[in-house]
């Protein structure tokens, strides 16, 4: 087996044994692909923490996910958009956390796409706080599961980084950037 | 409204389309009443920025009233502004160093993208400059919303026209950003490539930051005789060798510092520059860069090189070797114009900096099309078209 000698995450590197291992730190992990992605954000770690925390906040920022129920303090349920019009829900479940540091999930059986992954807030003095999301999947099978698999392996990793640069842009600025110029234009935008 | 599109290389076209909104809290939106063409709009109607869409509405040198405010924005109804070009939150890391031109989240997450995977990091967002910088819609149109608008807009004081202030947007902070990173010192001799508006502000910048001397280079005789006016020495690269001329100039040395404000789309018969040619029409380049070889070429040993002028892509033929060799440094960037519009306002105030010097041309926004076509075709006594959507349309 070959593991890095570097201190590079396992999320970038080359090496499959590497990667694997990365995999299985995801706390209980769901699925065979793992995308990573850190950004650093000019605010409180707390503050970002309380805010990803109520996981019905999350839609704000994230294109893909409709709307997310809060079903206990460790359950919540997920409806996310699938091509042509359709979705793909799940029960998510935290499995561990830790005040203003870190949460992880994982899905619940019989999710239409197993996932899990974490969230974690480290502090950067001067410059805020490092987020970074880690989040292993899988894409389902059958026919209907090739087409969610194409949306969900489209770009799973530009999708991460596009999700997490509208978190900084509420958090850091209060609003998300758009360049339409008409309410019309922005609608379609989402759609 | 009106609004001046681009369509096509060569093809720009004012059309109706719909209206402007607020769409955030912080927005604002402006009426417009001077706006600019720009030599970096020549890119977009050259062809030579990627990215740019059919429909996409130009400009990015502007000012207006606001006629329309978001909750968070500062700014009041019946405000005259300049708006700045670069698109800045004022709130992240970046913009707090005042660096402004790199903010983190002037530009929608999807568009930022492409400029993470073209430079590596997504620079700000940009009025009217493809998709980018943000494809956000420009101000060469009767409307324009304005996101941030509680830290980009600076008002302008009563009893100073438009023609005095609407420099502040670009080109005025351009060529002062541009003297800035020569790091002049007193005594200095600068070398200035291209007597554009961004060339002429940067040599009434750098005599304001002590220059001793400034030599600007061009081919075109009026711009030459501007630059001329405020107290440069000249030379034209049509009638005299630049480089030989620059190291008799200053006594074999080369210049201290030097500046290109050129850019991508270098005119002249140049080996170098007709083989860049050769390969942008064929796709095995990008960018024209003589300027920047010839500057680097010229500057004295331990000198610094400053680059207000755009590139986009790669180049061939960068002379690597001397600019190690020789020590140099150099400095660039899209402009920060958020950190310098106080100052320079004040500047034009005090009447320290002419601006109107510069304007050529005035036209009504729906002759846009002919002022494209004229600041292409005809740069020697075309140095600035001012478009102005209340005025008359000229009769043909
Ligand atoms: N950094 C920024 O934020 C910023 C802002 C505005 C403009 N710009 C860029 O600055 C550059 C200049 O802008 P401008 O509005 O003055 O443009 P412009 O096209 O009006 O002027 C360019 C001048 O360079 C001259 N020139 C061409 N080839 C030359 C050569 N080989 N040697 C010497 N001179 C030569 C031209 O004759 C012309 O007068 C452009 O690249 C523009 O995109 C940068
Ligand atoms: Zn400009
Ligand atoms: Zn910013």
């Amino acid at each position: 087996m070959t593991i890095a000698t570097d201190d590079a995450p396992s999320t970038t590197s080359k090496l499959n044994e590497e990667r694997a291992s990365g995999i299985a730190a995801v706390s209980q992990s769901r699925g065979d692909d793992l995308i990573g992605r850190s950004v650093t954000i000019n605010r409180p770690r707390d503050e970002l923490f309380a805010y990803w925390r109520d996981f019905s906040n999350l839609p704000s920022f994230m294109d893909n996910v409709e709307q997310v129920d809060i079903l206990s303090n460790t359950t919540s349920h997920w409806v996310v958009k699938a091509p042509a019009g359709r979705t793909v829900e799940w029960d998510a479940i935290i499995t561990e956390e830790k005040a203003g540091e870190l949460i992880a999930w994982t899905s619940a059986e019989n999710a239409d796409v197993p996932n899990s992954g974490r969230i974690e807030f480290r502090d950067a003095g001067a410059r805020g706080t490092i987020v970074t999301a880690t989040i292993a999947y899988d894409p389902p099978a059958g026919v209907v599961g090739k087409v969610i698999a194409k949306l969900f392996q489209r770009e799973p990793a530009i999708q991460a980084r596009r999700d997490l640069r509208r978190f900084k842009q509420l958090m850091e600025t209060g609003e998300i950037a758009t360049a339409a110029w008409t309410q019309k234009q922005r609608d379609e935008e989402k759609a | 409204m009106r609004a001046l599109t681009w369509h096509d290389k060569h093809d720009v076209r004012v059309d109706t389309v719909d209206d402007p909104e607020i769409l955030n809290p912080r927005d604002a939106i402006i009426k417009i009443t001077s706006t600019a063409i720009c030599g970096s709009d020549l890119h977009l109607y050259d062809g030579y920025i990627p990215t740019m869409q059919a429909g996409d509405i130009l400009g990015h040198e502007f000012m207006g009233e606001v006629v329309e405010t978001g909750p968070k924005s500062t700014l009041q109804k019946g405000q005259r502004v300049v708006v700045p070009f670069t698109i800045a939150c004022g709130s992240c890391y970046h913009c707090g160093k005042h660096q402004y031109s790199a903010c983190d989240n002037g530009n929608p997450a999807d568009n930022q993208d492409i400029g993470q995977e073209m430079y590596g990091q997504p620079m700000s967002g940009l009025f009217g400059y493809s998709h980018l910088t943000g494809g956000y819609a420009g101000g060469q149109a009767e409307y324009v919303r304005v996101p941030f608008s509680d830290v980009g807009p600076i008002v302008v004081p009563d009893g100073l026209e438009d023609d005095e202030v609407l420099f502040l947007s670009d080109i005025l902070p351009t060529g002062w950003q541009a003297a800035e990173n020569a790091d002049i010192e007193p005594g200095d001799t600068v070398a200035v490539w291209g007597c554009g508006p961004v060339g002429l502000f940067a040599v009434q910048s750098a005599f304001l930051m002590g220059a001793h001397r400034v030599i600007a280079i061009d081919h075109f005789p009026h711009r030459l005789e501007l630059a001329k006016k405020f107290g440069a020495e000249t030379i034209n690269f049509e009638q005299s060798k630049t480089y030989e001329a620059l190291m008799e100039m200053t006594g074999g040395i080369g210049p201290d510092a030097v500046i290109d404000a050129v850019g991508l789309e270098a005119h002249g018969f140049f080996v170098d520059n007709v083989i860049d040619q050769i390969k942008a029409s064929l796709f095995l380049g990008t960018d024209r860069t003589h300027s920047i070889r010839q500057a680097i070429h010229a500057c004295r040993k331990g000198g610094r090189v400053s680059m207000p002028a755009v590139y986009g892509g790669f180049v061939d033929k960068f002379p690597l070797g001397a600019f190690m060799e020789k020590g140099l440094t150099l400095k660039t960037g899209q402009t920060s114009v958020q950190h310098y519009m106080p100052a320079l306002l004040h500047a034009i105030v005090e009447g320290k900096i002419d601006t109107t010097f510069l304007i050529s041309h005035r036209m009504s926004l729906e002759d846009a099309p002919k002022g494209y076509k004229m600041f292409h075709d005809n740069q020697n006594e075309v140095t600035k078209i001012v478009l102005k959507p209340g005025f008359a349309v000229a009769a043909q």
